[in-house]
């Protein structure tokens, strides 16, 4: 089961993983963005990280809640309302339980998946993280290390397509051949949810010893 | 009319605190020395830079809030997704805090000069969005 604990390391984890990998967040976000996608998703995660050290949450869903929050309030671009709507959404569904299982997240992260669709209006194969995420979900199922496989297989798939939503779509035929810095940090995010499930605790994170 | 003749409040919400002070200076004074539309701005970043915070656009809102009703006017991407999930989020924003779909400038003259007459909330929603209908050619 999944507590608290869990959910606080996998925000850690993540906070930690957007800080080593915003330039490359922000290179992918040149040529087809405003190349600000690594910046402000590390000032994000960073306001989120403190939150969590400060005031721990008591439940998986206060966890993503407030996390969720935070972002909207602190990253400053698209990505902010997106992510942000994804962790509240799926910390709602999750309700006050002390502990969730794997099946209970991926139904709930499905529920945030869905409102984030209905928020920026992209559907799969439009080139965001729509495309990275989906897969993942329907994979989170059978396993943490699928969701990871799969959330990554999608965003690497993003290159071909061409852009039907954001900045990025004003591009049209240019946007083809790079791949998609909203996919990519998807996929990063739920490569943090497979390392925070990995027991062997090789990923330090600061919390994830802190109990 | 609005209920007891309290007037619609309207915020513009752009990348740019520019664009969205000289947006709302503009539809103001184009409806008209006089007029006590509340509007106010809520452009960029906290810190002064492109970008959307949701901070500014819960801090005007609640600046122009009269009890009529809030009309918010967006400019694209981050602007028209913060300020909808702050929507969905119910406690951030006035009561009956509505985002408008309607073209930046043009439908922010068209709310703020409806707004001007005591139009109620959906008056100035539908004046605004009829904007997009304005051909120039």
């Amino acid at each position: 089961m999944l507590d608290a604990v869990f959910f606080r390391r996998w925000m850690a984890v993540t906070s930690a993983a957007v800080d080593r990998e915003a330039e490359r967040l922000t290179a992918l976000d040149s040529p087809i963005g405003d190349a600000d996608h690594g910046t402000n998703l590390q000032r994000g995660f960073s306001a989120v990280r403190a939150a969590m050290d400060e005031e721990p949450p008591a439940t998986p869903g206060a966890v993503l809640t407030r996390s969720g929050r935070l972002l909207i309030s602190t990253v400053g671009g698209a990505s902010g309302p997106l992510y942000g709507t994804l962790l509240r959404r799926t910390g709602k569904a999750l309700g006050d339980a002390p502990e969730v299982s794997r099946e209970q997240l991926a139904e709930a992260l499905r529920t945030g998946v869905d409102a984030v669709r209905q928020l920026g209006g992209a559907a799969p194969g439009d080139k965001t993280m729509i495309d990275a995420l989906v897969p993942a979900v329907d994979a989170l199922g059978d396993s943490f290390a699928a969701a990871r496989a799969a959330a990554e297989e999608g965003a690497v798939a993003t290159t071909p397509l061409r852009a039907r939503k954001g900045r990025a779509s004003y591009l049209g035929e240019r946007s083809i051949g790079h791949q998609d810095p909203g996919a990519t940090s998807a996929a990063l995010l739920i490569a943090c949810l497979a390392d925070a499930s990995d027991a062997s605790g090789a990923y330090e994170a600061g919390e994830a010893s802190g109990g | 009319m609005g209920d007891e003749g309290k007037l619609v409040g309207i915020v513009l919400v752009s990348h740019s605190a520019q664009v969205a002070a000289s947006v709302a200076e503009l539809a103001k004074g184009l409806a008209g020395t006089g007029s006590a539309v509340p509007v106010a701005p809520a452009g960029g970043t906290e810190d002064g830079g492109l970008g959307t915070s949701a901070e500014l656009i819960a801090a005007a809102s609640a600046s122009v809030d009269r009890g009529a009703g809030v009309a918010v006017l967006t400019d694209l991407g981050s602007a028209v997704l913060t300020v909808k999930a702050l929507l969905a989020e119910g406690d951030e924003l006035p009561e009956h805090t509505r985002l408008v779909d309607a073209p930046f400038l043009e439908g922010a003259v068209a709310a703020v000069v409806t707004a001007s007459t005591g139009a109620d909330l959906a008056a100035v929603e539908a004046a605004a969005a009829e904007a997009y209908t304005y051909r120039k050619v």
